[in-house]
């Protein structure tokens, strides 16, 4: 299918490998230092790349939604490939549950024309609700085949394989419909020097959400509040050994202690 | 809004309901004196099993027909609550088809979600719903503030399925209302993998993989050293996106969640997004070769070495005992 028009959902979120932490006041998690690209969706946005040139051209543009204007992320995803942004930033959207954020992405797509297929991730690293997807197909009116570990385009439908409890389905859908794809389901390309300097001039549209008449949002459209936050019992250290060679006896000992062999 | 009525997304497999349905209904029962089971798909085979964890009812939807769960099922669930048949809460299993349902239900009844929780408690009309974040360390509890129904989702082995005795649930037929574009999708085929040995989240021991296998061809050793303990083969979210292993053998926030006698993370560090999946483990043994390795903060052996070294001589030593 030439001329095939790809919007992928993508969220910025803290680095993962610093440990997390929450706001004191509003327990909400805290993302106000730098935003990378999260990774859950490097696989969507290569996804898309690679089936927009599968399908012998293509366009592939991305959504995201900040509270706070942040765009490097974004950025990553354009020295992939991608031509064009939309971010929906607006101090009002902290602490939005996943159906508003669902709403707010719904009308960055719309903004954008409504394409052919929308890719996600199956959830976050950061809040990992993982309904987002799902929750926006339904917004857009569209069909959806979540969990694909393989996609391809056939003429004017998607050949999926979903994941499935005991191993996978095969599955058609003509388009336009949302697909979110499992991490590892290809390999994500690393941004070239070229595209990282092509990605400083493609175009980031920033909207709010009253731009998109999406009302009410952030905490007082979640329709849940916090209750508590507390410490989980912690799970006691053990014993911790360097291997002098006989470690392996120390295991057989534990096991054999455990009645298990 | 007290909570008198649930009902729990439910599900069969090989013709049983699914363990983790029984775990919902147990709970459920605790909550409220009238729960519902609602299957996507044909409910009367599973009505007596149902109704023996504590349904009275069952709303059975039949054959889909290769229509997927998410878009038929929420679309009946919202007909009947449309048809006044409204309860205040329902609990869904955090899978696949539990997923997609409830996300879908949510956008039609235009309620919020809380996901990926292991416990709930009614107090009068505060319904509250806790998760573990920060790789379990910390305990957040949310509680709703819209009108019901509220729509929760749990992760498997939250709660410990027990029978109650009940009669077999009384079967009601629910039909699926036209779905329009969005049931375009069609399954075409069905694909079982087919495992030997105990099932991964059923067994008693499980030998997980990591990254600090090396290379792929190394995961062999973990697989002996499970089928020598008569345990399941597990691995990391690392070497599953690395394509080494099925995604069937995740254990994690993303995977399965274990709780076996015996953990063994076998060149495993610990990063949260496993730790979810096993610290309810009765005991953990981690092999490593970095001290600093966040696993032994959990584990009640821990062995600082090479999985190269080590593994190897653990499966001759349970070889000679024969």
């Amino acid at each position: 299918m030439k001329g095939m028009k790809i919007v992928v959902c993508v969220k910025q979120i803290p680095d993962p490998a610093t440990p997390g932490s929450l706001d004191t006041s509003t327990h909400a998690l805290k993302r106000d230092g730098k935003l990378i690209l999260d990774d859950s969706d490097a696989y969507g946005v290569e996804m898309a790349l690679q089936l927009a040139a599968s399908a012998g051209g293509g366009e592939v543009s991305i959504v995201s939604m900040a509270p706070n204007g942040e765009m490097s992320g974004m950025r990553t995803a354009l020295a992939m490939g991608a031509v064009r942004g939309v971010l929906v930033s607006d101090p009002a959207l902290a602490g939005s549950d996943a159906l508003t954020t669902a709403k707010v992405l719904a009308g960055a797509v719309q903004k954008i024309g409504m394409p052919d297929l929308v890719i996600a991730a199956t959830e976050s690293t950061d809040g990992y609700t993982g309904t987002v997807p799902e929750q926006l197909a339904e917004v857009l009116g569209l069909p959806s085949v979540t969990f694909a570990k393989k996609v391809k385009i056939e003429g004017a439908a998607v050949k999926i394989e979903r994941q499935t409890e005991s191993g996978y389905d095969e599955v058609e859908c003509p388009l336009p419909v949302l697909v979110s794809v499992t991490a590892g389901v290809v390999e994500p390309r690393y941004p070239s020097f070229k595209g990282i300097m092509d990605a400083k001039k493609k175009e980031i549209v920033t909207v709010t959400a009253a731009d998109l008449g999406v009302s009410p949002v952030g905490w007082s459209g979640a329709g849940q509040k916090v209750s508590s936050v507390t410490q989980a019992e912690a799970r006691k250290a053990g014993q911790v050994i360097e291997d002098d060679g006989e470690a392996h006896a120390k295991i057989v000992a534990f096991l054999e202690n455990l009645k298990v062999i | 809004m007290a909570v008198n009525n649930i009902w729990v997304f439910a599900q069969g497999a090989n013709g049983a309901a699914t363990t983790f349905t029984l775990e919902l209904l147990t709970k459920a029962r605790s909550l409220a004196s009238n729960v519902s089971a609602f299957v996507a798909g044909d409910g009367t085979s599973l009505a007596g099993e149902l109704g023996k964890y504590g349904a009275t009812k069952v709303y059975s939807t039949g054959d889909l027909g290769g229509r997927l769960v998410g878009v038929a099922a929420s679309a009946a669930m919202k007909a009947l609550i449309d048809g006044g048949d409204k309860p205040d809460l329902i609990l869904f299993p955090q899978n696949y088809d539990g997923r997609d349902t409830l996300a879908r239900l949510s956008v039609k009844l235009n309620s919020t979600v809380l996901t990926n929780n292991i416990d709930i408690s009614v107090n009068g009309d505060e319904v509250v719903a806790t998760t573990p974040i920060f790789g379990g360390n910390v305990l957040f509890a949310t509680a709703f503030t819209g009108a019901g129904p509220h729509l929760a989702s749990f992760r498997p082995k939250s709660f410990a399925a027990e029978p109650s005795n009940g009669a077999a649930a009384q079967v009601v037929a629910v039909a699926v209302p036209d779905t329009g574009v969005t049931g375009a999708a069609k399954v075409t085929a069905v694909h079982v993998e087919e495992s030997t040995g105990p099932k991964l989240d059923e067994a008693n021991i499980v030998v997980s993989g990591g990254r600090g296998l090396g290379e792929s061809k190394n995961y062999g050793l973990v697989e002996e050293l499970a089928k020598l303990l008569h345990g399941a083969p597990g691995a990391s979210r690392a070497i599953v996106d690395a394509g080494w292993v099925p995604y069937s053998y995740q254990v994690g926030q993303t995977g399965k969640v274990v709780k076996p006698s015996v953990y063994i993370a076998a060149g495993i560090s610990g990063a949260t997004q496993h730790m979810v999946g096993m610290k309810g483990s009765k005991n953990i043994i981690a092999i490593n070769k970095d001290k600093e390795a966040p696993i032994f903060a959990v584990a009640d052996l821990g062995i600082v070495g090479d999985v190269h070294k080590v593994l190897p001589k653990l499966i001759e030593a349970l070889k000679a005992r024969g």
